[in-house]
């Protein structure tokens, strides 16, 4: 017989208030009615991104255009900024090619094969993001540097890797590896493998199922992948400055040069430069939203 | 102790400021004696869940109030409505083991640990999951939580008891075996109870009344027996239980039946004169041995034994009734199909046909209220 | 009806065989290129430098990487990179969650916006960042000057370096934790606030215990990105030596200087950092799941 709970406890161990009045009523996940600190939360988060991101933007736009647009112009237009930016577009042109046709590679192995370590693997990936620049350019100067390990035979074949073009694209790879198989990886996972398998018995090759079934329904999410390297590789400083040797007018790229031009004083055109690059991340961004929607939206269909 | 619902009204605006909203509670009103268990039934999407919800003070009515011991509660937070509520998804705090989530209403009412530690053994045995206070929601079978949820509201001695779909998400068996549980439940800690269902077999086997809602609106409130034998209106009848919708004209001695009209004079008269709409239930359909005044020749169609009772379709001039025959009266005789029968309606209920019949049937076969 | 009925995989439901996967010769071959094209590439770019960089270690020696951590530059770059990394990671902690519980709670106008803002970090080049923050919060400008004039500095001192840090992290636990919120269902604070519970009950019992394996994966992304930040901090900091120097700028400065083995030193112990926190990480994610269902 199971007693009866209500019945040997006193009443006085309840403790709530009956004294209410609409005034009162600020419940906070009754959305209708205006309330003090919903309002109060909103303006600290707004606050907290002007300061911290939407005011500096503002900042920097208004600097460089104090004395009107000429300062601007010619800012870009001197020889050092516009090699610097055709070098920073050439090791980006390259390192994007690269890793997206190997970042396909890597998803597909890594969504479609199962092979032993290949959690080992799927991590090895994903480590360049978690190491710092400075010291992944460090580990390429270890290897490729001229008492490096592998940097004395390069150089006895002649070909330079540290302080040229190829460590730097080098260098860029590295810290972009993990973007394209990691956006490609769980849509590859969700579309699963009854498209392909269904294809292949219908007598398609490889290669045709990779065009017309695997490629179409990841597209998306390569292209966010691809948009992703893109930026990052735009941006890219610390690893490309410690391999590069910064030299000007021949391995000098758009975030040095900024850099340079800000340690020299020569302010207007670390800004303008700087302003360039925001503008085509801020594009980026666009473009990236964009490929975001279009994912969702290929998801739900 | 009861529970009181004044005029309730509740309109639910859509993002796009443009449209009128969405008119989900009615100008609803019923009252709860306490001590009592009550069904609002009503199809899905009938406004009855939102009642439930503004009882709990988890939505806020446009205009209307609710009473609750005598205090008028309608702006009170549901923090101080002395109320256990029991989601048609549980909502168990998934970070919580069972023990914490029974203790959970105690602990932040302040109730002293021993206290807490006694309440909670005590509801733990109740609902008969002992050995189970350490496991987490997600390791529990759907009853199992269903019964966590249950303890939990339960547990802080609530005065009234809301729940909303409590077996909906069940299958059928185990939701048999828990609404006996509720009943006994409601009936040893002796709180007044409110719960949503759109199953009538669950509201009949539970509820001491029973508020049908639809469209927003109290259709009709009051016992089992007088919803079922007594419906307010055409949807109350044809929601509950099944029922035979024949169309008639009353000219005030005969009532003209079924698509050929054929004559009948009942053995009561009838109030409303004109167009009618008869609601007859299968088992209000009788046998006579003979034809008389007020009986009608259909025949046979299908003959179907189900063990307890006999259920027969018979044909009137085209239209289809359903009838029922219990066991004893039924096997004293042999059914065949395309006899002729002698019928009479032993009860029914009349409305006025407002809209054609044939509409209104149409209508209720979309909802999926007849077959 | 349908005349060819569909031919389920031969190696049965749920086992994965997929692209190149196929049971003929040519499939397995392909297959095989494809994994060993995929674990060269890898090797190449991710083994071969950490086994350069561990080859380094082996060879220079314990003791020397320990005589060249306990130089006073070496530890207190250090010390100052791990102590304004927790500090960040508090700050944006807090705001993190803060602002995923507004965009995803609260109506309010100009969210879009607000959306597109949170991801300006990422995109933007980090010497961007760096160059917009001394524009804001420098010297010489408005903010920057009122701040000095206070006795407060913001650029060239590790209020500056934090703000740098904040910056680069900020969309990390914001992004972690808006799909967890927006998941959540508000039927668990419903039925808290029916026992009883006031709102701050609520949240510190219900809502935050749910929302914490989220914050703490945002947490160790940002603590392990603030680790190696140097794009931005090396504009924004003075980088005087002992003062506002971190960690990867005296890297920088050791092979600027051509002192590798001072850069190993130091190199070891920030890619450790990351490491541990990685591991960290995938413990969160473990908490996170039990609760799953």
């Amino acid at each position: 017989m199971v007693p009866n709970p209500f019945t040997d406890i006193s009443r006085s161990v309840r403790r709530r208030d009956q004294r209410q009045s609409p005034r009162r009523y600020q419940w906070f996940f009754l959305r209708r009615d205006p309330r003090l600190m919903q309002r109060l939360l909103i303006a600290a988060v707004l606050a907290w991104l002007a300061f911290l991101i939407a005011f500096p933007l503002i900042g920097i736009i208004t600097h460089t255009f104090a004395d009107g647009w000429r300062p601007f112009v010619d800012a870009l237009i001197e020889p050092e900024a516009m090699h610097a930016f055709i070098i920073t577009l050439l090791v980006t042109g390259v390192a994007v090619m690269i890793n997206v046709v190997f970042g396909i590679i890597i998803g597909l192995v890594i969504a479609r094969h199962q092979f032993p370590g290949k959690i080992l693997v799927e991590e090895l990936v994903s480590l360049p993001l978690a190491v710092s620049p400075v010291v992944a350019g460090f580990m390429f100067i270890l290897l490729f540097g001229r008492n490096g390990w592998l940097g004395s035979w390069f150089e006895a074949g002649g070909v330079r890797i540290i302080y040229a073009l190829p460590g730097m694209i080098i260098a860029t790879i590295f810290v972009t590896l993990p973007f394209v198989s990691k956006e490609v990886i769980p849509v590859l996972l969700e579309i699963g493998t009854e498209m392909e398998d269904a294809a292949r018995t219908l007598g398609a090759s490889p290669w045709q199922v990779f065009r017309y079934i695997t490629f179409p329904s990841i597209r998306w999410g390569l292209a966010y992948g691809i948009t992703l390297t893109t930026a990052r590789a735009l941006g890219e400083f610390g690893a490309v400055l410690v391999v590069s040797g910064n030299i000007i007018g021949r391995t000098q790229t758009a975030t040095l040069h900024i850099h340079e031009s800000y340690t020299n004083l020569h302010f207007q055109g670390a800004f303008s430069a700087s302003l360039v690059l925001a503008v085509i991340s801020f594009t980026m961004l666009l473009v990236m939203e964009f490929f975001r929607r279009r994912i969702e939206k290929s998801r739900e269909n | 102790m009861g529970i009181d619902v004044r005029h309730l009204v509740k309109r639910f605006r859509s993002s796009c400021q443009k449209t009128e909203g969405f008119l989900a509670v009615d100008d609803v009103s019923f009252s709860v004696q306490p001590g009592q268990m009550v069904a609002l039934l009503g199809p899905s999407g009938s406004g009855k869940s939102t009642v439930l919800r503004i009882i709990a003070g988890l939505e806020s009515p446009d205009s209307g109030h609710v009473i609750m011991q005598n205090h008028d509660v309608t702006w009170t937070p549901p923090q101080n409505r002395h109320i256990g509520f029991v989601f048609q998804h549980y909502a168990l705090f998934k970070n919580m083991t069972v023990w914490k989530n029974i203790a959970f209403g105690l602990e932040v009412n302040r109730w002293e640990p021993e206290i807490v530690a006694a309440q909670v053994e005590r509801f733990l045995a109740l609902v008969q999951l002992k050995g189970y206070e350490n496991r987490y929601p997600c390791q529990l079978s759907g009853g199992q939580r269903q019964r966590v949820a249950l303890a939990r509201a339960l547990a802080p001695r609530p005065a009234f008891l809301l729940l909303d779909e409590p077996f909906g998400a069940l299958d059928t068996k185990v939701r048999r075996n828990l609404a006996v549980q509720l009943r006994e439940l409601h009936d040893e800690v002796k709180t007044t109870s409110v719960f949503v269902t759109h199953d009538q077999e669950e509201a009949f086997e539970l509820a001491d009344e029973i508020v049908v809602i639809n469209r927003g609106r109290v259709e009709q409130a009051g016992t089992a027996r007088d919803v079922y034998d007594r419906p307010a209106s055409k949807f109350v009848a044809s929601f509950i239980g099944n029922v035979n919708m024949v169309e008639g004209v009353n000219d005030g001695h005969t009532l003209w039946i079924g698509p050929l009209r054929r004559a009948v004079v009942p053995a009561r008269a009838l109030e409303n004169r004109g167009e009618l709409v008869l609601l007859v239930r299968p088992e209000s359909i009788e046998v006579c041995s003979s034809p008389c005044s007020d009986t009608l020749d259909v025949m046979i169609r299908t003959v179907a034994y189900r063990g307890d009772r006999y259920e027969m379709m018979l044909d009137l001039d085209g239209l289809e009734l359903r009838m029922i025959v219990d066991r004893q009266r039924g096997a004293s005789r042999t059914w065949q199909t395309g006899a002729t029968l002698h019928v009479r309606f032993s009860r029914f209920a009349v409305f006025e046909a407002s809209e054609g019949h044939e509409a209104l049937r149409d209508k209720l076969r979309s909802l999926g209220y007849i077959e | 009806m349908n005349p060819y009925p569909p031919s389920s995989s031969p190696r049965g439901p749920g086992f994965p065989s997929g692209l190149f996967a196929g049971k003929t010769l040519a499939g397995k071959k392909g297959e095989r290129v494809m994994r060993w094209t995929a674990l060269t590439y890898i090797g190449l770019l991710v083994v071969l430098p950490i086994l350069a960089i561990s080859g380094e270690t082996v060879k220079s020696g314990f003791r020397t990487i320990l005589a060249d951590l306990s130089r006073p530059e070496a530890l207190a770059s250090l010390k100052l990179t791990f102590l304004l990394a927790f500090t960040m990671i508090l700050i944006t902690s807090c705001m993190g969650t803060l602002t995923a519980w507004v965009m995803v709670r609260y109506p309010f106008r100009g969210k879009a916006v607000v959306n597109a803002l949170i991801d300006l970090p990422f995109a933007i080049p980090t010497v961007v960042t760096g160059l917009m923050l001394v524009v804001l919060y420098g010297p010489a400008s408005a903010i920057g000057s009122f701040m000095n004039r206070n006795g407060v500095e913001v650029i060239y001192a590790k209020p500056g370096i934090v703000l740098a840090l904040l910056y680069v992290t900020f969309p990390f636990v914001v992004r972690a934790v808006q799909p967890v919120l927006m998941e959540m269902n508000m039927e668990m604070e419903e039925a808290a606030a029916c026992l009883g519970a006031g709102k701050w009950t609520i949240f510190k019992r219900i809502v935050f215990p749910s929302l914490l394996p989220s914050i703490l994966t945002g947490a160790a992304q940002a603590f392990s990105k603030a680790l190696g930040e140097f794009g931005s901090v090396v504009i924004v900091a003075g980088n005087i030596p002992m003062k506002t120097q971190i960690a990867p700028v005296y890297i920088y400065g050791e092979i600027e200087s051509y002192n590798p083995s001072g850069a190993l030193a130091v190199s070891l112990v920030l890619l450790a950092g990351s490491m541990i926190v990685l591991l960290l990480l995938n413990v969160a994610r473990r908490v996170g799941t039990r609760y799953g269902a």
